[in-house]
């Protein structure tokens, strides 16, 4: 408990530096005078532009390193996250229904609604498919299915696509971005994240009684129906809201948590908190890098996590195999 | 403290029965051995009493308090139940395990200082004081054996079902793990109850003996009238004779008997 403060202090505080370096850095340098001046056209970039992709990329970072946490502590497995459970891709493919049938333009908060429901409808799959058995295998093949089926829903509906604009559109979208993000964008991501990562948060007694199994948390007493469902709520609206708002940003889940479990003891229930401020700080952090590549147009988010994350995924294996053999 | 009574349980998996009408009636300061051959329904019996599963029919009860009406956090604070086999899927320390003891007295704020003082207490009982801190997953079996009995002793229950807590430990450790229950019972009054293999252990070590053959309890008594040479051959199918050794009675197995 004692070393718990320092790291969440720290994480905080990180959190806090970048998101000012957010602020300012990019293709225009916003300094601080620029940050009072409201004649100041740099004021615009700040406020209107920088501000909500800054809110976002915490809010979402946040999202998907609880999410990660949460779902790692229920399946007893370190490698489960939102992206390869297939929780991503169904609120993806939720999404992408709404962009097919041309319904997001005209009333934006449907494309929310159905990433939630995706990303709700995900987990829940996943926990029925998994329920019985507390094998690792079950959960990565419930994962590999989800995954499957979602992509296939995709492809569908690009290869459908009533124009190319609708298909040009879905496939931006998927790749996964912060940029020319709006207030608007914020108020409909926020509140969802929000509630699902309270939910989440709730869930420290039970991640950590589970490290017993099934049968030991049910003997000390954790509802285990209740645990579900909280799960399921809270990891459905806060990565469905996610990748609504961003579109698919894979790895940060996986990742974040893997990094901070050393850090507070291996528990379970600690890691949420520090994971929630981890997956802010790289998600941030990302997005900065992303804006200051110098290249032609800006390289997706999506992308750059895609390519830092799969190498760390396979040292991941590559050192969990060591251990086991 | 209350008896811990078991009426008509009965218990179907997929058509099969598994618990044919068992009662048994459990008191506090006894230690109870369930025995019986593998598939006997051992674990699903231990797993009705913990209030773990749902019978068919029939009703597990503290007293006159039927267990499935109980609070999950109250039957989790009177019934400590030790799984067969159990796993730890992190690397926690041994302190932090023990620790998990505490989940039904503990609220969201974590561990107070009473908590503190009953995983301290435990450790000591259980002589993992100076492995306190030591990574789970790098103990030894009998090592991990002791940090497992020592998590479910934190917290503090009224009755201690373990499920083959003997299974892949060496004579040693089995004589450490029964002495630690036979202590709890004894000292504290509490009710212990375990399905053992080795009827050694169970005529020795246990109070009173169960003995499960498909379902249905084919003895209940003190060991000696419970494990007879006539219900070890309706139960395991061998042919065995109880003998007066140096220290006490032993079972010496004979062999097969044809219907086995």
């Amino acid at each position: 408990m004692t070393k718990r403060l320092p790291l969440l202090g720290g994480l905080c505080l990180i959190v806090l530096l970048l998101g000012g370096l957010s602020l300012m850095a990019g293709r225009v340098w916003a300094p601080w005078s620029a940050w009072t001046d409201q004649t100041d056209p740099r004021w615009a970039i700040i406020f209107e532009l920088r501000l909500p992709r800054t809110v976002l990329a915490i809010a979402v970072g946040a999202a998907l390193g609880l999410s990660g946490a949460v779902m790692q502590g229920y399946t007893r497995n370190p490698l489960a996250d939102p992206g390869v459970m297939g929780v991503s891709s169904m609120a993806a493919l939720g999404a992408v229904m709404t962009m097919y049938l041309s319904l997001s333009l005209a009333t934006p908060w449907l494309l929310f609604v159905a990433a939630m429901i995706g990303a709700c409808l995900g987990v829940a799959v996943m926990l029925v498919l998994a329920s019985g058995t507390s094998g690792t295998i079950t959960f990565i093949l419930a994962g590999v299915i989800l995954n499957t089926v979602a992509s296939a829903g995709v492809a569908l509906a690009l290869s459908l696509a009533p124009s190319p604009w609708a298909a040009q559109e879905i496939i931006n979208w998927l790749l996964g971005s912060l940029a020319d993000r709006s207030a608007d964008d914020v108020w409909r991501a926020l509140p969802f994240i929000l509630v699902g990562s309270g939910l989440m948060l709730m869930l420290g007694r039970s991640l950590n009684a589970l490290t017993l199994g099934e049968t030991g948390a049910k003997a000390l007493g954790i509802d285990l129906n209740v645990t579900r469902v909280l799960l399921a709520v809270g990891v459905g609206l806060a990565s469905g809201a996610s990748v609504a708002v961003t579109g698919m940003i894979g790895f940060v889940g996986l990742i974040v948590p893997h990094l901070m479990r050393p850090l507070v003891g291996h528990q379970p229930g600690a890691l949420l908190a520090p994971s929630a401020l981890a997956g802010a700080v790289v998600v941030l952090a990302a997005d900065i890098l992303v804006r200051l590549t110098p290249s032609a147009a800006e390289v997706r988010l999506g992308v750059a996590m895609a390519a830092v994350g799969g190498p760390s995924f396979l040292a991941m294996l590559i050192s969990m195999r060591r251990k086991l053999a | 403290m209350n008896d811990l009574v078991a009426e008509n349980l009965t218990v179907a998996l997929g058509g099969q029965t598994v618990l044919a009408g068992v009662g048994a009636r459990f008191r506090p300061g006894e230690v109870t051995a369930i025995v019986g051959p593998n598939g006997a329904g051992k674990s699903t019996l231990l797993a009705c009493l913990a209030g773990l599963r749902r019978p068919d029919t029939g009703r597990v009860a503290l007293g006159i308090e039927p267990i499935l009406t109980l609070a999950h956090r109250e039957r989790a604070r009177r019934i400590g139940f030790l799984p067969q086999t159990p796993e730890v899927a992190w690397a926690v320390d041994v302190e932090t395990l023990v620790g998990l003891g505490r989940t039904p007295h503990s609220g969201a704020r974590g561990l107070s200082d009473a908590d503190h003082a009953a995983v301290q207490a435990a450790l000591v009982r259980t002589g993992m004081t100076g492995l306190a801190h030591r990574d789970v997953t790098t103990l030894s079996g009998g090592e991990r054996a002791r940090a497992l009995l020592a998590r479910v002793l934190a917290g503090e229950p009224s009755w201690l079902l373990a499920d083959e807590p003997l299974a892949g430990l060496d004579p040693g450790h089995q004589l450490d793990t029964v002495d630690l229950m036979r202590a709890f019972a004894i000292e504290q009054g509490q009710g212990v109850v375990m399905t053992l293999h080795d009827l050694g252990v169970a005529l020795r070590l246990a109070d009173r003996v169960l003995v499960l053959k498909n379902g249905a309890l084919i003895a209940d008594a003190a060991p000696l009238q419970a494990l007879t040479p006539a219900v070890l051959e309706r139960a395991y199918g061998v042919k065995a004779v109880i003998v007066s050794g140096a220290w006490g009675p032993l079972i010496e197995l004979i062999g097969r008997t044809t219907d086995g």
